[in-house]
């Protein structure tokens, strides 16, 4: 008999994750979903808010504005980065991403004078505003709901505009945007700074929920999983993104259940590269079988 | 400074030459396929690493003898590379290239999760015996196995060369690149060509793994960078062209070997990336002109 | 005297040594219908994607309404009044039928990102009387009962119809057809000539390549003839018709 109830540590870690992922994916989303820039360094956005936000709160500034720094300033990643990308063609914008994504990374693990690099950086406190500490679990959880869900009116508000009109457009035919008078730089810019903004506030809870960071939590690998996200849910679809998140966390757990309760060695040590394998067949398999994913647009639409 | 740089600067070049002949073998299977089906088949680091598992399994496991290694990793990885094309790539030749290189990136996790379930996360090898001596060669020591090394690599690729400018296959693969259209027209089997083009990339692939496996150790993660650093030498080449991810290859090799003398040890592989990202952006067409697409202000 | 809307002064391009065109000058004047004819290869759209800033001339300059436009980026362009079809028609697949034409208004202020999350009261007005125009426009090319279709789900003639509605929507003061009739049924070709006659009717002023010459005689008050990258006629379709050169340029392909 599974113990329901001593199992709820375990639910409110899971739904803790889906928030968190629910932003990365919905941010990843407006710029590879609407914008359709396949955007290969999203955990990286994700780590230079994760660090901001640590570095500052341990150089005793408040939290809240350590994450107001962390999205600003992985949002100037996103614009530093996309600025030069802009006039790449589609995989050659995804390989740039990808590269500025590690020379990042590389960062991290060498200027271990700030970032104490591969050492990580421990005892993160978690989040305080106004005196009360998100200690417990259950108020951290509340916290990332309310995040991911403001998260998702902005982002709601953004792509149900004439601006996230003109961003549809734009991934379905730059040249042609461009003929309509449309600046797509700037749309592009704009898109990836936001975007990587929210990746940033995802960093700035990731950091204070586990307490300690270091470089290999904000690798290539997370990129793809965040990508997962975005094309199982469907591409240009917020509600998908959400979708793709509680998927993406849960997916694997019926098999780490299984590996704890059975003999079943492999799937006891080797529970990190069977989840890894997983979710390259599902994102194999979607986007073979189904490339507009489960809530994509096209499938929705009267 | 410089007094020391230039005493080491055989050694560096030497570096640099046989890491840069491993870079070429893998960067040739990616202009190959991006000249045909203009997509990045981001797996080949990958092959390059199942490569060195089934070299290790038929010498450690089966105790063939290396050169019989040698060419089960060739067999196994051709046919992986046509087999993963038909899983995998196919279904989408219609689709968004972006889709492709998606499906690329999920294959590549897939191997070298399904390598690491299978053979553990821990490192192997299939070196033997003490370690090697040196020998100088003008200013620069090298090892036998570096040797082998530099030599293996020369020859696939002169061997490569020779099959794609003188076979009737090889022509096919040149006339489609060229205009697929115009050489379906003339009754080239296309998909026959792709297919051939994924055998011999991966082959190739495979090669450069058991190379790498000759100096260095063997686990699932070992192909992710030198496909990476692979792909940027065909892009540095211009992509398309195997002349092109031949000097590509060879120039990573270098650069970063000689940029490593100047910059702490770890940005070793920030420094590809960096010449990834500017040639991306001032020269996308490489240095030998590739197949790239023209930007459309001109 | 009209005024020149449209002033293309001796626009020469060369692509690595090919010159693709060679010192061409023309104008389209205000409520004018001019014709671009020309074998293939003769640098019809090459001439378009130069006034349009996605290629660069290597000589020479365009104007329009007397402002120099050359060295402009493709979007400013278009802002500055000057709209465009494709010769394959470039639409956006996953959008509705109706934004794609919205994409095409100017000025807006919910394209403007604070304004689009604030949402403000003036935004929902804007879209409204948006909406409204671009219904209108619909009806023009008489798509209105498919305003709600994904634009890739339309047929091919469908397709080209709703380029001329978006452009137009753009609300330009030249508009460039490429080939707004090609490939299409005797019955749409048909539905296209009649949107530019009546854009004719309006005073819009339009530079269009064409191939049909019966298209051309019923719609162009005059004709420019390229020929290898050169202008070798300028005229009223007649005169285009009884042209020596004309003939020997259209003939001589024939021939091959």
């Amino acid at each position: 008999m599974i113990d329901l109830l001593g199992m709820w540590p375990y639910f409110l870690h899971l739904l803790i994750y889906i928030g968190i992922y629910a932003i990365l994916g919905m941010s990843l989303n407006l710029i590879t979903g609407y914008t359709g820039l396949l955007n290969l360094g999203h955990a990286a956005f994700w780590g230079i808010g994760a660090y901001t936000s640590v570095l500052l709160v341990l150089a005793g500034i408040p939290w809240l504005l350590a994450l107001v720094a962390s999205a600003v300033l992985a949002g100037l990643a996103g614009l530093l980065i996309g600025f030069p990308s802009l006039n790449l063609r589609g995989d050659y914008f995804a390989v740039a991403t990808l590269g500025f994504g590690e020379i990042i990374r590389s960062i991290l693990i060498n200027w271990s004078e700030v970032t104490r690099g591969p050492l990580g950086i421990p005892g993160i406190p978690r989040p305080e505003v106004m005196g009360f500490v998100f200690e417990s679990n259950e108020a951290f959880l509340a916290l990332v709901l309310a995040l991911a869900f403001l998260t998702y009116v902005f982002l709601r508000r953004l792509t149900r505009s004439s601006f996230g009109r003109v961003l549809r457009a734009i991934r379905e035919d730059e040249i042609a945007a461009q003929a309509l008078g449309k600046d797509v730089n700037k749309y592009k810019l704009t898109a990836m700074g936001i975007g990587a903004g929210f990746a940033g506030i995802a960093g700035g809870l990731f950091a204070h929920y586990i307490t300690f960071i270091d470089p290999t939590s904000f690798v290539l690998n997370e990129s793809v999983l965040m990508l997962l996200i975005v094309v199982l849910g469907g591409m240009g679809s917020l509600e998908g993104s959400l979708v793709g998140a509680v998927a993406l966390v849960l997916l694997p757990e019926p098999l780490r259940l299984i590996g704890a309760n059975s003999d079943i060695t492999w799937l006891k040590t080797g529970f990190a590269q069977v989840r890894m394998a997983v979710y390259a067949l599902v994102l194999l398999l979607v986007i073979i079988r189904l490339p507009q994913g489960l809530l994509g647009e096209g499938r929705n639409r009267k | 400074m410089w007094s020391e740089f230039f005493a080491v600067l055989p050694q560096l070049l030497m570096n640099g030459l046989i890491a840069g002949g491993i870079y070429s073998l893998i960067a040739i299977g990616y202009t190959m396929i991006y000249g045909i089906l203009r997509f990045i088949n981001f797996a080949y680091g990958e092959i390059a690493m199942v490569g060195a598992y089934a070299a290790y399994t038929a010498i450690v496991w089966l105790h063939w003898p290396l050169w019989a290694g040698v060419l089960a990793a060739l067999a196994v990885c051709s046919l992986l590379g046509v087999a993963i094309d038909f899983v995998a790539y196919k279904p989408l030749r219609k689709a968004n290239r972006l889709s492709s290189l998606i499906t690329a990136i999920a294959v590549s996790l897939l191997l070298q999760n399904l390598v690491a379930l299978f053979y553990g996360n821990e490192i192997k090898t299939f070196r033997e015996g003490p370690v090697e001596q040196g020998m100088n060669f003008f200013g620069a020591f090298i090892t036998p196995t570096q040797v082998t090394i530099i030599a293996t690599a020369f020859l696939l690729m002169a061997g490569l060369y020779w099959f794609v400018a003188k076979t009737k296959l090889g022509k096919a693969i040149r006339a489609t690149a060229d205009d697929m259209e115009l050489a379906k027209v003339v009754g080239i089997d296309s998909e026959k060509v792709i297919r051939t083009t994924f055998a011999l990339g991966s082959g190739l692939a495979a090669a450069a793994g058991v190379l790498i496996a000759l100096e260095q150790n063997i686990e699932p993660t070992m192909g992710v960078m030198p496909g990476i650093k692979a792909f940027t030498a065909a892009v540095v080449g211009g992509i398309g062209s195997i002349q092109g991810a031949m000097l590509g290859g060879m120039l990573i090799g270098l650069v970063e070997n000689i940029g490593i003398w100047f910059l702490p040890s770890g940005y070793k592989d920030a420094i590809a990336f960096v010449v990834l990202i500017f040639f991306l952006m001032f020269k996308p067409k490489g240095l030998l002109g590739g197949k790239l697409e023209e930007d459309v202000r001109k | 005297m009209k005024e020149a809307m449209l002033n293309v002064r001796g626009i020469s391009k060369d692509f690595g040594g090919l010159k693709a065109l060679n010192n061409v000058s023309f104008e389209v004047g205000e409520r004018e219908v001019v014709g671009l004819i020309g074998p293939n290869g003769s640098g019809k759209t090459t001439l378009f994607e130069i006034i349009n800033g996605f290629y660069l001339p290597s000589h020479g300059s365009v104007e329009c309404c007397g402002q120099r436009i050359t060295g402009l980026l493709p979007h400013e362009i278009a802002r500055r009044g000057i709209g465009r079809t494709f010769q394959i028609v470039r639409l956006f697949p996953k959008l509705t039928v109706l934004e794609n034409l919205l994409v095409a208004e100017q000025h807006l202020k919910g394209e403007l990102l604070l304004h689009a999350l604030l949402k403000l009261r003036h935004v929902e007005a804007e879209d409204r009387a948006n909406k409204e125009k671009a219904l209108k426009l619909l009806e023009l090319v008489e798509l209105g009962h498919k305003k709600n279709e994904l634009a890739e789900n339309l047929s091919y003639g469908q397709q080209k119809l709703l380029e001329i509605a978006r452009a137009l929507a753009l609300e330009p003061r030249i508009l460039l057809l490429d080939e707004p009739d090609a490939g299409l049924n005797p019955t749409i070709a048909r539905k296209v000539f009649n949107v530019v006659k009546e854009l004719k009717k309006e005073g819009k002023s339009v530079l269009m390549i064409e191939h049909d010459m019966e298209t051309v005689m019923g719609l162009c008050d005059r004709v420019v003839v390229l020929d290898f990258g050169e202008k070798i006629a300028e005229g009223t379709p007649k005169e285009i018709q009884a042209n020596e050169k004309v003939l020997e340029a259209y003939l001589g392909k024939v021939k091959k």
